[in-house]
């Protein structure tokens, strides 16, 4: 078969490749023209295209383009297009080549049709992405990172010791329908539930997200999460289990994100809520519902987005993104906001925006398959959403007290940005059948039933008078300069006591007995020893040395008296020698 | 051109909560006249949505003011130490 394409991954490889030795303008066009490349070699994707090679003995197939994998792989390719004008105006070169990394690492998880080749790019994704979080040049930015990376390589060690287990117990590699069934699809579940953000292992968004730089947090949004949606939904469709995840998912974030401050952090509790309606549309499993997966996956790329665009544009134009520093921006900044409305408005599901015919099919589906209380929680869900990214949003950064800034309006390149995937919002919500026709099953789905655009309108409407009347009844809960906790309290401060834990008893232990111990059993007996034979060696030994130098010193001591060095005392000495032998003689002899 | 210039004027609370409440007071009605094909029965009271709606925002704000914010507020430094 001969190749009319490229795999999306490679031109983002090569673009990042490239990207690491271009400087000023021509990197800056790069950026551009790799994505829109990469967009147009989107079209062109052959549907039903599979490539495989043997390699080390395993069944690889990098690139396996099915209906599935072409919606997540064109959304990728367009949204790519949008970060990459969006940060046209940043400097930092380090952020263009981690963000086509991390686009060719997500491109390369959709259209990996074997675990070899997913886990490769799952782990790429986790380092470039850390990468992004590192370099977003915040006060909390590099620690948010390291935390950042620690949860992703926990999450890929899961997946790889799923995936060894798998492969050992069926001998194949290949990643398709998987099912929850023993230890093996377990182990890949976790690993991917901790990129899908489950509950409990949800800390990581809310903490890294908000410490990226303003375009930085852009790139995360799109792709981290919703590639292991991708995963989950080819890997797990119809276990239940999911369900109960994904509504806890889409409840539990929207009161944090009525008390948060820091506005991206608002966003990210939503982006939770959001991926939660996504899991339980994998769990429930149906053709609609997955349907509806998809679809929500490919508007709330787009949404999400620009919402974080909007309030990047606000976190760069004023250096500020606490509700309590922001307010009155309307004056200054009327196109970032009414971009942000047509954000707020679609991951609401306002008819005629793109949340409303994507969200509605899952909602739908949970109606269904009379999975009642299910339907109560997204309901729920839904309003909880327009309450706080539909309403609170624009209303806490553009509008309520006037925090007396007057930024300038954003540059024109993020505006356009803005306004491509507001248009796009808004295109999917007035025309849906453009994103219907891409989707995995064919759609029966009719969204604007006067019925039920009636209920969102009612749903909606209603939410809204809620929060106009606990606002001005002065109920509801104001801005304060303060963090909430999180589940991450617990793997902090677990942390935190075991390295207490570790100085007040292991290091005690460790001083008081093993020490002693080791004195006792080792120190002590060698020391003895040592000191025995030092004994020998002073007193023997040396001893013996020591005398009998003493001795020959002595003898030499009093010999020295002999020599003089005077020739008169040896004359002398003579003489008298002479005197004393002659004397010997005679008397000797006798007499003379 | 600032088509927001609107809300600096001194009666656009008033002006923006009028044309909320009779938008939704036409909702209101309009639901009484649209026909329902509900996939359960409660769904067919009318206002169902509306008044969900409204409870859910208003309980979502007062367990997470009332219940959430004591149970998780922190001082912005509370993790530097």
């Amino acid at each position: 078969m001969t190749i009319s394409f490229m795999p999306p991954f490679l031109i983002f490889l090569i673009g990042a490749f490239f990207a690491l030795f271009l400087r000023g303008k021509v990197l800056k066009w790069w950026i551009i023209i790799v994505p829109a490349l990469a967009l147009v070699n989107a079209f062109i994707l052959p549907k039903g295209f599979v490539y495989d090679i043997h390699f080390i003995g395993l069944d690889l197939v990098p690139i396996r383009i099915d209906q599935l994998s072409y919606v997540f792989g064109l959304i990728f390719c367009i949204i790519s297009l949008l970060n990459s004008i969006y940060a046209y105006g940043l400097d930092d070169y380090r952020h263009h080549v981690a963000a086509l990394l991390t686009e060719a690492a997500a491109l390369g998880v959709v259209f990996a049709g074997d675990y070899f080749s997913l886990f490769f790019f799952w782990e790429l994704k986790a380092l470039s992405t850390s990468f992004l979080v590192a370099i977003g040049g915040r006060e909390g930015s590099l620690k948010a990172s390291f935390r950042y990376l620690l949860m992703h390589v926990t999450g890929g060690v899961f997946l790889l010791g799923g995936i060894l287990l798998h492969f050992h117990q069926t001998g194949s590699i290949a990643f398709n329908y998987l099912g929850l069934t023993n230890l093996a699809s377990l182990l890949i579940l976790i690993g991917f539930g901790i990129n899908a953000v489950f509950p409990l292992l949800h800390t990581w968004l809310t903490d890294a997200y908000p410490q990226a730089s303003y375009a930085g947090t852009v790139v995360l949004s799109a792709f981290t999460t919703k590639s292991a949606v991708y995963t989950l939904a080819r890997a797990f469709p119809g276990t239940e289990a999911l369900i109960v995840v994904g509504v806890i998912m889409a409840a539990f974030p929207i009161f944090f994100a009525v008390i948060e401050n820091d506005m991206r952090k608002v966003l990210s509790y939503s982006l939770i809520n959001q991926v939660g309606f996504m899991v339980t549309g994998i769990g429930i499993g149906t053709e609609l519902s997955l349907n509806g997966t998809v679809a929500h996956a490919f508007a709330h790329i787009l949404y999400k987005a620009l919402l974080f665009m909007s309030m990047g544009a606000v976190f760069k134009q004023t250096g500020k993104i606490k509700a309590t520093e922001l307010g009155g921006l309307f004056r200054t900044m009327p196109w970032t906001l009414t971009f942000c409305i047509v954000g707020a408005a679609s991951i609401s599901g306002v008819p005629l925006t793109s949340g409303f015919i994507s969200k509605s099919m899952i909602v739908a589906a949970s109606a269904h398959q009379g999975l009642t209380i299910v339907w109560f929680i997204l309901l729920f869900a839904s309003a909880g959403v327009f309450h706080h990214s539909g309403i609170k949003i624009p209303f806490f950064a553009f509008f309520s007290h006037d925090s007396g800034l007057r930024p300038k309006e954003a540059p024109f390149h993020m505006l356009l940005a803005m306004g491509i995937a507001a248009f796009l919002c808004i295109a999917i919500g007035v025309y849906p059948w453009a994103l219907y026709s891409i989707l995995p099953f064919p759609v029966h789905y009719v969204p604007y039933a006067p019925d039920h655009v009636m209920e969102m309108v009612e749903l909606l409407g209603f939410s809204a008078l809620a929060f106009t009347l606990l606002m001005l009844s002065g109920i509801y809960p104001p801005e304060m300069r303060a963090i909430n906790l999180d589940f991450d309290w617990v793997y902090r401060r677990s942390l935190q006591l075991f390295m207490c834990f570790d100085r007040k008893v292991i290091v005690v232990f460790e001083d008081k007995i093993v020490n002693t111990a080791y004195e006792w059993l080792f120190l002590n007996p060698i020391m003895f020893f040592a000191r025995f034979f030092k004994g020998v060696d002073t007193y023997v030994v040396d001893g013996t040395v020591n005398g009998s130098a003493k001795a020959t010193y002595s003898v030499s001591k009093s010999l020295r008296k002999l020599q003089t060095g005077n020739l008169q005392d040896y004359m002398i000495l003579f003489v008298i020698g002479i005197l004393i032998l002659a004397c010997v003689i005679i008397l000797l002899r006798g007499g003379i | 051109m600032n088509p927001y210039k609107f809300f600096e004027k001194p009666n656009s609370l008033k002006i923006t909560l009028i044309v909320l409440f009779s938008f939704l007071a036409i909702v209101t009605v309009l639901d009484l006249v649209i026909k329902r094909s509900a996939e359960y029965g409660f769904e067919k009271f009318p206002s169902f949505f509306s008044v969900y709606g409204f409870v859910a925002c208003v309980v979502l704000v007062l367990v997470a003011k009332f219940v959430l914010r004591p149970f998780v507020k922190r001082k912005e430094d509370y993790y530097d130490d």
